[in-house]
């Protein structure tokens, strides 16, 4: 059903729905409310101590024949640079990572560098993006997963709003 | 101390058909000792994060064992994967530390900490089933069958005696920079293949 925002149960149905089997994550603002609904979807949760972490072991999963997919915030993926050069794009990692967009503000002026840099940072390491606000828009995370595929490289999709429900 | 090629023995007798992860000096010396190089994967151009790769295989391959030989200096980079390890317990994960105290690829420059580091201390308080230490060849061969025929998640502790590399700098090229990838993608068939 069409919702004015995203709810929890229908992003994790759709990340489920592309096979994915361990969510790699470390909880934040924009993403939180869906920790406890992917603990029930059958998808294994891997918590990490910080976000560098995140890809690199999203890496080793793909290694054992798993599926990954990456949950962290826009300023984890930036602690996360090294290992997105090295051991995703490096590597040719098809992978998803879901990525917070703290401070979106969907117009464009935004007092939070975490937000003025995100975008800027996922061109400049090449890395294909799109942005889900709300459950109309969860098709695109079908794109993110079949562009990944298609290119064996990292891809993004950024969550541009906070969860109305579960 | 005891030298890196007989740690790199002592784990190649009992590593039958386990994943090798190697960082820095220790991947030079076990590509020297091992007779399953398609089991084996060099991260060298990872910055720390061998703990996490051999972790995910870990997890994703319960039914095999994953031995990660890492460096001091390369595990302070990472050190927050000991918590993360432990988070799951994954009973198949075997993490060596190579402790010699400094950078040695870049010329013996000494870690931050070099010698007052308790590794089996920070494993054991992080969550790791069992640690041990090692300073003497003899015993740490010794002892190598029984602690890797128990469960991890598992740190073995070695002082090893530095050797460090004359030249100052890791020489790349493009052959060099390719081993991994490819490495990472012998691994995976094999595990697709079991």
């Amino acid at each position: 059903m069409a919702t004015e925002g995203l709810t929890a149960g229908a992003m994790v149905h759709r990340i489920a729905a592309q096979g994915v089997t361990h969510v790699v994550t470390l909880p934040d603002s924009e993403t939180n409310f869906m920790y406890d609904t992917m603990t029930e979807s059958g998808m294994e949760v891997v918590q990490i101590s910080r976000e560098g972490e995140a890809i690199a072991i999203a890496a080793g999963l793909w290694i054992a024949n798993q599926k990954p997919a990456v949950m962290i915030q826009n300023s984890g993926l930036f602690e996360s640079g090294d290992a997105l050069r090295g051991l995703g794009i490096g590597i040719d990692l098809p992978l998803v990572m879901f990525i917070g967009y703290r401070g979106y503000t969907r117009h464009g002026d935004t007092p939070d560098s975490a937000a003025q840099f995100l975008e800027p940072f996922l061109h400049t390491w090449q890395t294909p993006y799109w942005i889900v606000e709300t459950d109309n828009e969860l098709g695109r995370i079908d794109l993110a997963f079949k562009k990944a595929e298609e290119t064996s490289k990292p891809v993004a999709v950024l969550i541009g709003a906070e969860y109305v429900s579960v | 101390m005891i030298e890196y090629q007989d740690v790199a023995a002592a784990l190649q007798r009992e590593r039958g058909d386990a994943v090798v992860v190697t960082a820095m000096t220790q991947t030079r010396f076990w590509k020297a000792a091992s007779d399953r190089p398609e089991l084996d994967i060099p991260t060298n151009n990872s910055m720390g994060k061998a703990s996490s790769i051999g972790f995910g295989i870990a997890i994703g391959a319960p039914g095999r064992k994953v031995i990660v030989q890492d460096g001091d200096g390369s595990l302070i980079m990472n050190l927050g994967s000991l918590i993360t390890v432990a988070g799951k317990s994954p009973k198949n994960f075997y993490h060596v530390v190579y402790d010699n105290g400094m950078y040695a690829v870049t010329g013996g420059q000494p870690i931050p900490g070099a010698g007052n580091i308790d590794w089996p201390g920070l494993a054991l308080a992080s969550g790791y089933r069992a640690a041990y230490s090692f300073d003497d060849t003899e015993e740490m061969a010794t002892e190598m069958p029984r602690i890797m025929a128990e469960e991890g998640p598992i740190m073995i502790h070695v002082k090893v005696k530095p050797v460090i590399t004359t030249n100052l700098g890791v020489i790349q090229t493009w052959e060099s920079n390719a081993v991994m990838p490819a490495q990472m993608r012998s691994v995976k068939a094999e595990l697709a293949s079991a």
